[in-house]
């Protein structure tokens, strides 16, 4: 199998995204705010078709659509932390995607080219389509991602937990949750390309939701989730190598939910833990 | 075809009627408005917005699990936005009360499982992915009356839900503790509603498309609670806001020849935009500081504190 170029280039692209996206997730969680997560990966449609339609290069419309509504979201939500508000997160990416629509007209306009193929592109992605350049690329991003996160995990985390004590403690709150958001539509943008727009949300919520499930240790539940996304990428993976029918983006996404079920499942583990853990 | 704009609104409206597939469109888009606009008043209450977007999401592989077995795409989409809803209700409140993080990771995974389950039923089934950008971004055109039908019908039964069930779901949805304790059955009346939204999306996602119902779930209700906290008029005020997004936008499309999707959904943000700015302006003078929930939530949780 890694004789394959394909699977190797989407082995290298998948696990840095798979950690990069875990890592992320757990925090997305914490935070409540796996709604934004979600607006952040439809928005990369709309950036992709806007670069489309504009001729530019996929990946300008991705990160700088995704990084602009990131920026607004943590703008225009009424709290500067934890719960997004649902409302305002969904009326802007709505709107953004009303605008991709629009764009999609419009590059039908100038190009007769099968537009329903990179609509389908851009919204479930392949990774087994990486050119070798391409997964190098993503891992260099992703990569950089990871170590931005790592850089801010001890505040952002103790601002995550208790907002009023690390604003008294002089943590700039406000500025990490732009910072954060970035962070996450970066990682949108990156994901897109991979597992596809649609699809970051399996890595994103699936993975980070087992973790919270297992154990409330803030560090252990962050390598936790990094360590299930990218088990789910490498199962994926291979399961879609052996399952010609099988296309990646759902493996690696069930593999992701297949997790959470049975860290949600196992009962023991349940009980207590998770309520003290979400308090 | 080939419309013409004019200053004169006769002939615009003669114009926009002239074809029975206009007609058909403004029924079955006032329809959606309706009921999209009564339940995305409640879902706003709720936060379940990400919840509602979750159940909409589900209409993709209901749609592509109809092609593939050979029957009407509807059947699917009510079929797979009823399993959702009940996924969502049994998987986010196992501890009775509402766990936010918890919950919104289950309902991501739902979502991303329905996504991978529909695009893999999209990969077997070759046929639909032509009709992909439809079942996503929706088409005004081609609706036969037998779908207005079908729409009219689920319309009255999501009504008569909340005709039914409308003030102990208010209570529950304002404060689930206050609404325990006085023997409301928070939890059947939360599955109750899960389900009603279902169904509500997945009639709406047969006109918006997938990614646009959140054009008439969110925006008409968000606008309508920032404007007013009254419960009647709140509700009024959506019908009213998501019926001239449907009308406006399907008549700039019509005209114009560009997506109905993009003028819905700017008209939808315009609209909210401007509530908010107008609630800005009005709540400055007040003198305690104008409350994160938005004027109806902290409005009615005064209610139902006062003795």
């Amino acid at each position: 199998m890694l004789a394959h170029e394909f699977i190797r280039n989407a082995l290298l692209a998948g696990s840095l995204i798979a950690v990069a996206s875990g890592l992320i997730g757990y925090f997305v969680v914490l935070r409540s705010q796996v709604f934004a997560g979600d607006a952040l990966s439809h928005v990369a449609f709309t950036g992709a078709l806007a670069a489309a339609a504009a001729g530019l290069d996929l990946r300008v419309g991705l990160f700088a659509a995704t990084v602009m509504v990131a920026l607004l979201l943590a703008g225009l939500g009424e709290r500067a932390n934890a719960v997004t508000d649902d409302v305002t997160i969904g009326i802007v990416f709505v709107w953004i995607l009303g605008l991709g629509v629009l764009f999609l007209d419009l590059f039908n306009a100038s190009a007769s080219s099968s537009n329903g193929t990179l609509a389908a592109r851009a919204l479930f992605g392949s990774i087994f389509a990486l050119s070798p350049s391409a997964a190098r690329l993503a891992a260099v991003i992703a990569g950089a991602i990871l170590l931005a996160l790592l850089a801010i995990a001890r505040p952002l985390l103790f601002a995550s937990l208790d907002l009023s004590v690390a604003r008294v403690q002089g943590v700039p709150v406000r500025l990490l949750g732009f910072v954060f958001l970035v962070l996450l539509g970066l990682d949108a943008a990156e994901a897109t390309q991979a597992v596809g727009a649609l699809l970051l949300l399996g890595l994103l919520a699936a993975p980070a939701g087992a973790a919270h499930q297992l154990t409330v240790d803030p560090y252990k539940g962050m390598a936790l989730s990094a360590a299930i996304a990218l088990l789910s990428v490498w199962v994926g993976i291979f399961l879609s190598y052996s399952i010609p029918a099988l296309p990646p983006s759902t493996a690696i996404v069930g593999v992701a939910a297949a997790c959470y079920l049975l860290a949600a499942g196992a009962p023991a583990l349940r009980s207590q833990r998770s309520k003290r853990c979400s308090a | 075809m080939n419309p013409s704009f004019s200053l004169d609104p006769l002939s615009d409206l003669h114009q926009l009627l002239a074809y029975p597939f206009m007609v058909h469109a403004l029924q079955a888009g006032s329809i959606v408005a309706v009921m999209a606009a009564v339940a995305g008043w409640f879902m706003v209450l709720r936060r379940e917005s990400f919840a509602g977007h979750t159940l909409a999401v589900m209409s993709f592989p209901g749609a592509s699990a109809a092609a593939l077995a050979g029957v009407p795409l509807p059947s699917g989409y009510f079929a797979f936005c009823a399993a959702g809803a009940l996924a969502i209700a049994g998987a986010s409140r196992t501890q009775g009360r509402r766990n936010l993080a918890q919950e919104s990771a289950v309902v991501g995974t739902v979502q991303a499982v329905a996504l991978g389950a529909g695009f893999l039923l999209l990969s077997l089934y070759h046929g639909v992915l032509e009709s992909l950008e439809t079942l996503l971004f929706g088409s005004f055109l081609g609706i036969s009356s037998d779908q207005v039908l079908t729409l009219l019908v689920s319309a009255i039964a999501v009504l008569a839900f909340f005709a039914l069930a409308g003030r102990p779901l208010l209570f529950a949805s304002v404060d689930e503790d206050v609404a325990r304790a006085g023997g409301v059955p928070v939890r059947a009346l939360s599955i109750a509603f899960l389900l009603v939204l279902g169904l509500t999306v997945a009639a709406t996602a047969q006109i918006t498309g997938v990614l646009f119902v959140f054009a008439l779930l969110v925006a008409p209700a968000a606008t309508a609670q920032q404007l007013t906290p009254r419960v009647g008029l709140g509700l009024a005020l959506s019908v009213l806001i998501g019926l001239l997004i449907t009308w406006f936008g399907l008549a700039l499309s019509y005209f114009t020849n560009y997506a109905a999707g993009f003028y819905v959904t700017s008209l939808a943000i315009v609209l909210y935009t401007t509530a908010r700015l107008i609630r800005m302006v009005t709540a400055a003078p007040a003198r305690r500081p104008p409350a994160a929930d938005g004027p109806l939530r902290s409005g009615l949780a005064r209610a139902l504190d006062a003795p």
